[in-house]
């Protein structure tokens, strides 16, 4: 119940320890004689002595006001402020009061004191109280566990979820200055307008840090997209999920792995933030397996696979400036895909011999008879990169030599060719056909610093036609 | 406990198929060729089939099977036909 509605007429917000008020107060003494004021302390509800005093020490009204200074005198009329002045200024007090006469012993104006409403510490509370979150609320009885609970509503991708509880949530929305109510992204199947509120309640049951959650907004913004198309993604009966690639400074400041078992467990913000993305897809776009998830077999992408480049490692530029963002930007990329599928070569010296294993392993992706279906994103390893860096290939080179190398005659891929039924069918023949889209193989570098080993996640269905990747900026969400 | 609620808080509505057409003879049929590989083998012979009872059949393909049919297809066929046959293949 709003207390301001219930005030007509004049009022003064004023706190004790506050000289301006003190100096100010034979001024309310000679207001309230005359024409009546209400006086709200913010410390102490018997200063000013002699006066009657509204005890604002909850600050309820003071926030309401959204009062910056003490003193600040309003006009009121039926609960709308209609004119205030801070701090004491005689011409504006007498305007707002008027009275021609007040303060004639005083200086013409004093600036006031800070309002206690910004006190750190009490600048969130009340913050934190106002800003009204608008899920449905689900009442949990006392004798039933909460965990189970939540798998009976079906908000789980199988694992336990954290109980979004409205403090949580609230903690969860300090990690962006985006309100509450804010539409992040339209969320295919069911094309749900996903508020940054209902992504927050996600990223708590993932197991997010509030500082997570741009990162976890920038996933739903780019999956979201016509190019990445998750409708496609979540429907198919391929194995793709979102497999989410983080550029920038904020790998650092989350703590991310880049490094060993970067692909792996282990680390909290790889681990939830891919898994906060992938119950948004459920919980709001309506993608739940069995039901319009159709995968014949899934893959862990589907729950989570997130992981940054080691730019500091890198000899290469980062995936992000390579997709188009600036340098310095924190930036993710969205991949429809799966895996990782290994590449083992411990005995690879020079570039040529590397390539040639890459490109033996990479012809697997999909299937070796299909050519420019399925897109890749390989992850090279640090001990993989230096064979190629010490031969003086770029990036470039790289993805030009394996090119060459994974480019075949028609007659050998086509459907029926070596006695294999599956291929290129015949109207989309070729004489020379090479495995991947000019815009379908993608690389980016991560791993421990021991390993001749890289991987292959294999992408889904590449192009305008199914899936491609999907790069935004994450400082956009902060 | 109390929770806030993740999903989308849409529980789907109930929907009532569109009322049956009884007798299929002389109406408007049409057919969503979803671009999987064979689904034109399967349609044609429905429609060879549709035709020898006086059904008029309109045709109609998605671009790719990977994504929905737009919003403008799908109204096109609810404004021209009476019934409409969706057909995967593979």
């Amino acid at each position: 119940m709003s207390r301001l509605a219930d005030l007509d007429g004049l009022l003064v917000v004023v706190k004790s320890d506050c000289e301006t008020c003190q100096m100010v107060e034979p001024v309310l003494r000679v207001i309230s004689a005359r024409t009546g004021v209400a006086v709200a302390s913010q410390d102490d509800p018997s200063y000013p002595r002699g006066l009657a005093v509204l005890d604002d020490t909850d600050l309820e009204l003071s926030w309401e006001l959204q009062t910056e200074t003490t003193p600040t005198l309003y006009r009121v009329e039926k609960g709308k402020v209609v004119g205030s002045a801070p701090g004491w200024n005689r011409e504006e007090w007498q305007h707002l009061a008027g009275i021609d006469d007040l303060g004639a012993g005083l200086p013409a104006s004093r600036p006031g004191c800070g309002s206690k409403i910004f006190e750190p510490g009490t600048f969130e509370r009340l913050n934190d109280k106002s800003r009204g979150l608008r899920a449905r609320r689900v009442t949990v009885a006392p004798a039933i566990d909460p965990f189970e609970a939540m798998m009976a509503f079906g908000w789980s991708d199988g694992l336990p979820v954290v109980p979004p509880t409205e403090d949580r949530v609230q903690r969860m929305l300090d990690g962006t200055r985006r309100q509450p109510g804010e539409i992040v992204c339209v969320m295919a199947p069911d094309l749900v307008e996903c508020t940054v509120e209902k992504v927050a309640i996600n990223a708590v049951m993932a197991g997010c840090k509030p500082e997570y959650l741009p990162v976890v907004l920038a996933g739903c913004e780019a999956v979201a997209t016509e190019l990445f198309n998750i409708h496609g993604v979540a429907a198919t009966t391929h194995f793709a999920g979102p497999v989410l690639i983080v550029n920038g400074p904020i790998r650092h400041a989350l703590g991310m792995n880049s490094g060993v078992n970067a692909l792996g467990p282990g680390n909290r913000a790889n681990a939830t933030i891919g898994r906060a993305v992938n119950l948004v897809v459920r919980n709001l776009g309506g993608a739940r397996p069995g039901g319009v998830d159709r995968s014949t077999l899934g893959s862990p992408s589907k729950w989570t696979l997130c992981f940054p480049e080691d730019e500091e490692g890198s000899p290469w530029e980062p995936l992000s400036t390579e997709r188009g963002m600036a340098e310095g930007t924190s930036a993710l990329s969205a991949f429809a895909g799966h895996g990782p599928h290994e590449i083992v070569d411990h005995a690879s010296r020079d570039a040529d011999s590397l390539a040639g294993s890459f490109a033996a392993q990479l012809n697997s992706v999909g299937h070796p008879k299909l050519m420019g279906n399925f897109d890749a994103l390989v992850v090279v390893s640090p001990e993989h990169a230096r064979v190629f860096t010490s031969s003086g290939w770029d990036k470039a080179r790289l993805r030009q030599e394996l090119r060459e190398r994974l480019t075949f005659d028609g007659d050998e891929v086509v459907k029926g060719a070596g006695g294999i039924a599956e291929g290129v069918p015949k109207n989309r023949l070729q004489p020379r056909m090479t495995k991947f889209r000019p815009d379908g193989l993608w690389f980016a570098y991560a791993g421990g610093t021991a390993g001749m080993f890289s991987g292959i996640i294999s992408g889904w269905s590449g192009g305008p036609r199914g899936s491609q990747m999907a790069t935004v900026s994450i400082d956009n969400w902060k | 406990m109390e929770l806030l609620d993740p999903t989308a808080e849409s529980a789907p509505v109930a929907r009532q198929g569109a009322p049956r057409l009884g007798d299929i003879n002389g109406r408007i049929v049409g057919l969503l060729d979803i671009s999987k590989p064979r689904g034109d083998v399967f349609l044609d012979r429905l429609a060879e089939l549709l035709e020898a009872r006086d059904v008029t059949v309109r045709r109609y393909a998605k671009p790719t099977h990977a994504r929905p049919a737009s919003a403008d297809l799908r109204s096109q066929i609810a404004a021209e036909c009476e019934a409409v046959v969706e057909a995967l293949a593979d």
